[in-house]
């Protein structure tokens, strides 16, 4: 795994708030799960922006090498991996994921 | 060895690297993905991104190849 490829997305992983990993697009995903965390990610307004891995393999592998998770999707918020739709669906049903998006709300909401 | 899984083989894989661990899995679709929940007291103390990894790695290199899809939840045994 050429190491351009992880600095690349370190770069991308520290340069946008929040960044989601995923197969397809918000408005076309390509997959159930990445289709969950795009939608919960909608529900709260906020901006993100979104990887279509499906375009570039060594994306695809390059972003479970760099957080060392076997699979896609991955949302990372402020810098950190969060998780995949498992654990980013149940931070939302608990609440946890509003509070850590609560500085990227949208300023009527928050 | 078929690239199919069983239920009860991952259920052996995941009880090999975690002795105490309760585990409910079940097929949702096709043969390649799966719903496993499990429990153990060694997940005190870890987050939940750990939590997941230590079952990711119980299944060792099924992750890759013979799983397609796992939708896990994994809670502390108390």
């Amino acid at each position: 795994m050429s190491n351009d490829i992880l600095k690349q997305i370190d770069k991308a992983v520290k340069e946008h708030d929040i960044i989601l990993f995923m197969k397809g697009t918000p408005e076309f995903p390509q997959c159930g799960f990445s289709q969950r965390v795009a939608a919960i990610l909608d529900s709260f307004g906020v901006r993100y922006v979104a990887v279509n891995v499906l375009l570039d393999p060594a994306v695809r592998q390059g972003i479970k090498d760099y957080s060392d998770w076997p699979t896609i999707p991955q949302l990372y918020i402020g810098g950190e991996f969060v998780g995949g739709c498992d654990i980013v669906s149940e931070m939302y049903e608990s609440g946890e994921l509003k509070t850590l998006l609560e500085p990227y709300l949208p300023a009527d909401e928050a | 060895m078929s690239n199919q899984i069983q239920t009860a083989e991952l259920e052996r894989l995941i009880k090999a690297s975690i002795p105490d661990a309760e585990v409910s899995v079940r097929l949702f679709s096709g043969d390649d993905h799966f719903e496993m929940e499990v429990a153990s007291a060694s997940f005190a103390g870890l987050s939940k991104i750990a939590q997941h990894k230590k079952v990711y790695a119980a299944l060792g290199h099924h992750m890759r190849e013979t799983i397609h899809a796992l939708a896990l939840r994994t809670r502390i045994k108390t």
